[in-house]
């Protein structure tokens, strides 16, 4: 009798267990997205807040300072934890988390559903595909992003110095066209005795800073990191590429004192306090130049990437999609599935847009509403056109760490010689990738 | 039940904790330094013998890494050690707010390390940091930017280390003045010792034991310093200020997740602090008598 009592208990508490599971799996009432610590997450908090109203499913995401950020995913990859439910990544992780497992493969969902054809096909192969030109896809182009410049119209009209600068180099002062100009008009408003500097670029070697504001010129000057075969090896350090890291540390000679580890928030900082003529700065960032924190919010214009010298033009790309987390339960993944499916809406995806979101939808970024919502949408618009990424293959962080010491070495320590930094890096890289299999 | 029985049990949850959360992390990253892995990778550990002590030895990076690391904690730990030593000297006597000024001395140690790494990022900063104008550098063009030259930026460090770091000195050391018995200063004082023998003969070798576990307590955490070095340089500018803490975190975490490689290093940093540590102790004991 005792037996059978402890049988049915252990029976009843089974079917309970099961029951209350099966009702969890059909009632997910909340999901959890992680992104780096910036505006567009606070966009997306919002658009998650609408989701919530629509569906009864409250969205949160969390945010994590964009220094720690790949090494707290990192980690929680590590981990196969379920912390999170979807993960707006960097493009470059592309190439790791699938190769690792770490993304579900959204290839199905995306081409069965046509979201596939509703974002630019740049950013869908940047921030989703993988291998590239595979169509097998793994994330949903979010965030569109890449860098460009913020300038100060007020010192670029200004009749005095227009009349200087012509005098002093033979051309009228204008937004730059090529590097060389850019270079001249830094080099023009480099005036420490007033407080002004000429430019404000990238220098922070803690994640990825440095390597993505040489890239512009790198990439414009002709230079790659590979040659398709992913030799580094006279590829990364080519004469291009040379000239290229000489301009990038010529440019930093005329940058604001105190900017050897700067990174977005201290390029808005040297703008924003009236530092810097102009400054490089991921598109995303601009938002508050176009506010009222900015004193010159009204005078700041906004241009892409001058052309190297062969005319190429290129911008360093920005910019994540959405993932879903491999190791989370079915029906979270299909709760995941589902909010992504809302998102890509091409109403919603004008609301992200209006809140500040660099959108990816083809049919948003062409319309006129867009490039007349924000000042810096008609450059950004352009820029989109003629973005290049680092290696997205998984070894990319091991790749990123001697682009980075190299580079801050040379540009802000001021040590050794481009050929020599240049020389160092591309053997490093070599070495790397010979460990992985990529060259023989 | 015994009481031995009842003892065991008592004891049980803490050494089941003690496997799992010390035990255990140490013998499995002992494993992993012998083999190629990486902990977000799906491939397992394979085994390389030595290949990854033998990469860390002889390789100049690490090397430079281990010469910052020593410059910095013997520059650190000696200028703590003076400072701490005088300070400690000079509140020796009591006088009126000795109290106050004892505690206020005390502030920098209490506070977290990365935000003191912040605040002086900001101290620092050549356009609006107030360190420079201290130091009489009143023009931004040309004052220096601690942070941003390498013959500076481990300066800046240690500057910060210092300040955060000598009010522990000064209160072992005071712990140890205060408990020097006054009639050895009387009996001195009789015999006409002058200041400079009694500090030589009395108050040097009774605080010595306290000062040397002060020192080496700071020569440990030197040694494994990492949030300071993080939040002021991030082991920059190139890799001026990158102590092998901070190359740890790179090459376990940043980008790179080399857990087999990083393991070694640990194990090699280890055994440094270990022996660094023995070389104290034997002289603690020494000056123990």
């Amino acid at each position: 009798m005792f037996k059978k009592s402890i049988f049915l208990t252990a029976a009843l508490v089974l079917v309970a267990v099961l029951s209350f599971g099966m009702v969890g799996a059909q009632d997910i009432s909340e999901l959890t997205i992680w992104w780096a610590q910036w505006s567009p997450a606070d966009f997306l908090q919002q658009v998650g807040n609408d989701y919530e109203e629509a569906t009864g499913i409250k969205v949160t995401v969390v945010q994590t300072p964009w220094g720690d950020f790949y090494n707290r995913v990192g980690t929680e990859w590590a981990a196969q934890g379920s912390s999170f439910d979807m993960v707006v990544g960097d493009s470059q992780w592309v190439g790791q988390a699938v190769t690792q497992g770490h993304y579900v493969d959204m290839t199905e969902f995306m081409t069965s559903t046509g979201i596939a054809e509703t974002v630019t096909p740049a950013t869908l192969a940047y921030y989703g595909e993988y291998p590239a030109g595979s169509g097998s896809y793994y994330a949903y182009p979010t965030e569109g992003d890449a860098n460009g410049w913020a300038y100060r119209k007020d010192l670029f009209e200004d009749p005095a110095n227009m009349e200087a600068f012509e005098a002093a180099y033979g051309y009228a002062l204008d937004v730059p066209q090529t590097w060389e100009q850019l270079r001249d008009i830094a080099e023009f408003f480099y005036r420490p005795d007033d407080g002004l500097y000429g430019i404000g670029v990238y220098t922070q070697d803690d994640y990825d800073a440095i390597t993505m504001g040489f890239q512009n010129i790198f990439f414009s000057y002709g230079a790659d990191w590979q040659d398709g075969t992913f030799n580094t090896l006279g590829v990364v350090n080519s004469p291009e590429a040379v000239a290229a890291l000489e301009l990038y540390k010529e440019l930093y000679s005329f940058a604001p004192p105190g900017t050897n580890d700067a990174f977005f928030q201290e390029m808005n900082d040297v703008y924003l306090n009236g530092q810097a003529a102009m400054i490089m700065n991921y598109f995303a960032f601009f938002p508050v130049l176009a506010s009222d924190q900015n004193p010159y919010a009204e005078s700041t214009g906004y241009f892409s990437m001058p052309a190297g010298p062969g005319g190429e033009r290129y911008a360093a790309l920005g910019g994540q999609g959405i993932s879903i987390n491999n190791y989370i339960a079915d029906d979270r993944k299909d709760a995941s599935f589902a909010f992504i499916e809302w998102f890509a809406q091409e109403d919603i995806q004008r609301r992200w847009a209006e809140l500040g979101g660099y959108t990816c939808n083809i049919a948003v970024l062409e319309s006129a509403e867009f490039l007349e919502i924000a000042p810096y949408n008609a450059a950004f618009a352009e820029t989109m056109t003629f973005v290049k990424d680092f290696f997205n293959i998984p070894e990319f962080g091991r790749l990123l760490e001697p682009a980075q010491r190299n580079l801050a070495t040379y540009v802000v320590a001021g040590e050794g010689d481009a050929q020599t930094a240049l020389d160092q890096m591309a053997e490093e890289m070599d070495a790397i990738l010979v460990e992985a299999g990529y060259v023989q | 039940m015994s009481d031995t029985r009842i003892v065991q049990i008592f004891i049980l949850p803490t050494v089941i904790l003690l496997i799992c959360m010390n035990i255990f992390p140490l013998i499995y990253s002992l494993f992993l330094s012998f083999t190629r892995f990486s902990v977000i990778s799906d491939a397992p550990p394979e085994w390389v013998g030595l290949a990854n002590y033998q990469a860390i030895l002889t390789d100049p990076r690490f090397w430079n890494n281990f010469a910052i690391t020593g410059r910095y904690a013997l520059v650190s730990v000696a200028l703590q050690t003076i400072i701490g030593f005088g300070l400690a000297m000079l509140l020796r006597t009591k006088f009126k707010g000795s109290g106050i000024l004892t505690t206020l001395i005390l502030v920098p140690m209490m506070l977290s390390p990365i935000v003191v790494a912040v605040f002086w990022k900001l101290i620092f900063n050549p356009s609006a940091g107030i360190f420079n104008y201290l130091l009489g550098f009143t023009n931004i063009n040309t004052s220096p930017e601690w942070l941003g030259q390498t013959d500076l930026a481990l300066w800046a460090v240690v500057i910060v280390d210092v300040w955060m770091w000598s009010p522990f000195v000064m209160l072992l050391a005071l712990a140890g003045l205060s408990a020097i018995p006054d009639y050895l200063y009387e009996a001195a004082a009789i015999d006409r010792a002058s200041a400079w023998f009694q500090f030589r003969r009395i108050t040097l070798p009774q605080v010595m034991p306290l000062l040397l576990i002060a020192v080496l307590f700071r020569t440990i955490e030197a040694f494994k310093q990492f949030d300071l070095v993080m939040g002021l340089t991030g082991g920059g500018p190139g890799d001026a200020t990158e102590t092998v803490s901070i190359r740890l975190y790179k090459l376990a975490f940043q980008g790179q997740y080399d857990t087999g490689m990083s393991s070694a290093l640990a194990y090699v940093i280890l055994v440094i602090i270990i022996a660094v540590s023995n070389l104290y102790i034997r002289q603690l004991n020494k000056a123990r008598g």
